[in-house]
């Protein structure tokens, strides 16, 4: 199991997820830091992802879109906060338009990465997914259909109506 | 599929209502027992009255419910509340465990990033930018 812990806090609107895996920081810094992998993991096989811009610097910015099975397309944006190289990554995370500008009217989420060496050979990643404001609720919610996951937001869908009957 | 916006005000309400630390505390008071307004309002150091607004902003998200006994208020917290902000962080999880599954099988293979003399001969057939670069500087 490469997920080893998961951690919801409900009251600051945090999720922390921490996963092993058997390569040493610096190679997977690389996942991160390589264009050409990055977009074979961010998106599912359903709506994989293209990355346009790739700057991982302080200040830097990351585009991206991801296409789905009718080849519609959804832009996205990493803004960089802090990198530590091959420790610590820090971003804000949004959407853009379709012409790939950040748009400032969806709201952004905070990630941050962090990698621990665990021996010689493996590697704790814990990533830290904040949301500043309950808008940002909407935009999990808007995310999870761009990612595919109709079915287990159906369930949400179903659970909502429920409470507020 | 469209989330209508009744379920997006709900999930507004709910994060709302979570994100002051008086009211968390009133919701997990609540949720081992039933507490009237009074009672809840000597724990805290502020009026009966705003310990009343704290609790009118939980009930209506759904986070407590409120009774009349007497002249007494009591409040309780609800579960199922709760358990639904859970979910929804649940659901954000599975996001990333995709992701971190994925990670996990292109850390099992070579790093294609590797430079090595044997560049030309990668398997993916992905072609890199420095790939290119490095061709033009060759011809």
């Amino acid at each position: 199991m490469t997920v080893i812990d998961v951690k919801k806090d409900p009251e600051a609107l945090r999720l922390a997820i921490t996963a092993k895996f058997e390569a040493p920081p610096q190679r997977v810094w690389r996942i991160w830091a390589d264009p050409r992998q990055l977009e074979r993991w961010w998106g599912p096989p359903t709506y994989p992802a293209t990355v346009v811009d790739h700057d991982l610097a302080p200040g830097g910015s990351v585009t991206y879109f991801m296409t789905g099975p009718e080849g519609d397309k959804h832009y996205g944006w990493w803004r960089v906060r802090s990198v530590d190289v091959p420790h610590r990554l820090e971003f804000e995370d949004g959407f853009a338009d379709d012409s790939g500008r950040p748009n400032p009217d969806l709201p952004t989420t905070i990630v941050r990465v962090l990698l621990t060496a665990d021996g010689e050979t493996a590697t704790v990643m814990t990533i830290e997914s904040t949301f500043p404001s309950s808008e940002a609720m909407e935009q999990m919610v808007s995310m999870g259909m761009v990612e595919g996951m109709s079915e287990a937001l159906g369930q949400i869908e179903a659970l909502l109506a429920g409470a507020a009957v | 599929m469209v989330v209508d916006q009744g379920s997006a005000e709900h999930a507004d309400r709910l994060f709302h209502a979570l994100a002051d630390a008086t009211r968390r505390e009133i919701v997990s008071l609540t949720l081992t027992g039933e507490h009237s307004v009074s009672d809840l309002a000597r724990r805290f150091p502020m009026s009966f009255a705003a310990v009343q607004k704290h609790v009118a902003v939980l009930e209506g998200a759904g986070l407590v419910t409120k009774r009349r006994q007497g002249r007494e208020q009591r409040v309780r917290g609800n579960a199922d509340a709760l358990r639904e902000v859970h979910r929804l962080l649940d659901e954000l999880a599975a996001v990333w465990r995709g992701r971190i599954e994925r990670m996990a099988a292109i850390l099992a293979a070579p790093d294609p990033a590797d430079d090595k003399p044997a560049d030309n001969e990668r398997v993916d057939g992905r072609e890199h930018a420095h790939d290119r670069d490095r061709r033009e500087e060759g011809s």
